[in-house]
């Protein structure tokens, strides 16, 4: 079979560029409409990542690698891991439970600092499975490369 | 205080160590050992505070996001989980030392995910012992058996297949007792474990919680490895690389077993197992069986890694046996048969270990002259089989004499001969390694000496004294354990 990584396609790339701003920019917003709306860090995670594959398909894994590195998508996946925890941890701090939002001084009232919170969560758990989910489309195309 | 906020510690320490070790390695790739050494540490002496604490005030509760038990996570941790969660934590804090050698040598260069995995697998298992919510243990069994996969796999071309075996296994397990769990939310609508044993027994006539039991006693026996199910340990634990047949061997069968009393004597009333559906007495028969199968299984074996695997299997017997039998004696010396079985079988597979690494040989019949050349390392072997065939002082006699008055106390004079001839045939496959190791060669051969390398010899050494330390005081683990026990079956 030959791998054609990089595609010449003028209509894939055209349109790419044009996408790809509009589903990383939706991806943010269900990043931060999870903790008031439908959405989340997953299916957020999971746009954004989508967004970056798209963008792969059209330029190359040259290209996209140029932007994430895979030591990159390690740091990511591990800087929302930390900062899930972290909030977690703050939360510990102020004197509250592991993950008690309430008690964290951001906002005016619990509620409002329960919604910041989940929000830094959402956001933490996004990082994560979007650098995930690339880190799997790298290694697959690796594969598929035969490298 | 940071003291009421130690359940939960444990596994965020966990949690972080495990997403750190990928930015540790970036640094550099050597730090990764003593980084998973570290936090196995500081998780091993969270749980002896544990452990402490439960022992001076009394059971622990810990509401995650400060949601009352019925509605939220709880961490409740009394003394059967502190217990467990000292062994868990103590062996992969020991085995992480241990491991630096060992799978430097058999997994070369990738110790990013390998202790980034070894974290996430002692970090699973301790948040199985410690949960007070059975979705959240059914979460953890998840997290760690997806972990010992990997890591399994890790070993070479035969241990992929193992892996993938015991993933097909695991996976059915897993999703029995996800449908358990469900069936008891379905009736009861809570999954805490405390609120589920106020509601169950007023569903206690309908059939469907026997849907529930047996699906849940299924899959934990397929995670624990009872005798009819266990096909997936032998292969998992001959192929995965050494340290990590060494961890899993000494801990995550346990925690299965663990899960097992929980749901059996806390969630589920012990009453109720044990005279309305004879739960307990078929798990009893099928140990019987398993104990002495695997005693002849193991005579058969080659590979001392597969004789070990099959001994766990016969091992694993004499603990459900114990729980089994269900009552307070034999129940006492089931759980420290947990205690033992970890401390000697751990052992007894990082020594075969250490001969890998120094020799290669796997093979029992190629040994000769092994006494001679790791000398330490065999003689800790010898305290790992003495225990394990039972001979006193040894922590192993303790246990099994427990098991055996256990037995004799509920008027079940089979399984004494079982237990003893069970004995009779570890000494067997044990004494075919002695022979070899010590008697195989003339006395004027010359044999040079080549011990293990420090920082795999030291744990093994740890353990075979620990084997005669528990053994010596084993009224120290017996008479924390009977405080449990006394109070779950009086």
């Amino acid at each position: 079979m030959k791998a054609a990584p990089v595609s010449n396609d003028i209509i894939l790339r055209t349109g790419a560029s044009i996408m790809v701003p509009v589903i990383l920019l939706w991806g943010f917003y269900v990043l931060v409409h999870g903790a008031i709306g439908p959405g989340g860090g997953f299916q957020a995670g999971v746009i954004l990542a989508a967004g970056f594959i798209l963008y792969t398909t059209a330029f190359g894994l040259k290209e996209a690698k140029k932007i994430l590195s895979v030591k990159l998508l390690m740091v990511i996946a591990s800087t929302g891991l930390f900062i899930y925890t972290g909030v977690g941890v703050l939360a510990i701090i102020f004197g509250g439970n592991f993950l008690e939002y309430g008690v964290i001084p951001i906002g005016e009232t619990p509620a409002e600092a329960s919604k910041y919170g989940i929000e830094m969560v959402e956001i933490g758990i996004g990082l994560t499975v979007m650098a995930i989910m690339l880190s799997i489309f790298y290694d697959i195309v690796l594969k598929e490369k035969g490298g | 205080m940071i003291t009421d906020h130690l359940p939960i510690l444990l596994i965020i320490i966990g949690f972080f160590g495990a997403f750190f070790t990928p930015i540790i390695g970036m640094i550099r790739k050597k730090l990764c050992s003593p980084w998973a050494t570290f936090i196995t540490m500081l998780q091993f002496l969270i749980s002896l505070l544990l452990l402490y604490n439960v022992l001076a005030a009394g059971n622990l509760s810990y509401w995650l996001g400060g949601w009352q038990p019925p509605w939220g996570i709880e961490y409740a941790v009394d003394i059967l989980n502190a217990f467990v969660l000292v062994i868990v934590a103590g062996v992969c804090f020991l085995v992480s030392i241990y491991s630096r050698k060992s799978l430097g040598l058999e997994v070369p260069g990738k110790e990013i995910p390998l202790y980034t995995l070894y974290i996430v697998l002692s970090t699973g298992m301790l948040g199985i012992v410690i949960t007070g919510d059975v979705f959240n243990l059914y979460v953890f069994l998840e997290i760690s058996s997806l972990a010992a996969y990997a890591l399994i796999a890790l070993g070479g071309r035969q241990s992929a297949m193992a892996s993938f075996n015991y993933m097909i296994m695991g996976t059915i397990s897993a999703s029995f007792i996800l449908l358990g769990i469900g069936y008891l939310y379905v009736m009861t609508g809570t999954l805490n474990m405390a609120d589920l044993s106020i509601l169950l027994p007023g569903i206690y006539g309908r059939p469907v919680l026997l849907v529930a039991i047996a699906l849940i006693v299924v899959g934990l026996s397929i995670k624990t490895a009872l005798y009819p199910l266990h096909t997936w340990l032998p292969d998992a634990y001959t192929h995965a690389p050494s340290a990590i047949s060494a961890l899993l061997a000494g801990t995550f069968t346990k925690v299965g077993i663990y899960a097992l009393i929980r749901v059996m004597f806390t969630v589920i009333s012990p009453s109720y197992v044990i005279e309305t559906v004879p739960v307990m007495s078929m798990l009893t028969w099928l140990a019987a069986i398993g104990i002495l199968a695997g005693s002849i299984l193991a005579i058969a074996q080659y590979d001392i890694k597969r004789m070990l695997a099959y001994s766990s299997v016969s091992q694993i017997g004499y603990i459900i046996l114990g729980v089994g039998l269900a009552n307070n004696i034999a129940m006492t010396g089931g759980i420290l048969h947990i205690l033992s079985h970890s401390l000697m079988k751990t052992g007894l597979f990082m020594v075969s270990g250490a001969i890998i690494y120094r020799t290669g040989i796997k093979n029992i019949y190629q040994l000769k002259g092994m006494g001679k050349k790791m000398p330490y390392t065999m003689g800790a072997f010898v305290v790992g089989a003495l225990s394990m065939i039972g001979i006193p002082p040894t922590v192993g006699f303790a246990s099994k004499f427990y098991l055996a008055w256990g037995a004799l106390e509920a008027g079940k004079w089979v399984f004494v001969i079982v237990i003893l001839l069970s004995s009779l045939l570890t000494a067997v496959y044990f004494w075919r390694i002695f022979e070899n190791v010590y008697f195989g060669v003339h006395e004027t051969e010359e044999i040079k000496k080549d011990e293990a390398p420090l920082s795999m010899l030291i744990p093994i050494v740890i353990f075979a004294a620990l084997v005669f330390l528990a053994g010596i005081f084993a009224s120290i683990p017996i008479e924390v354990i009977k405080i449990w026990v006394i109070g779950v079956l009086p």
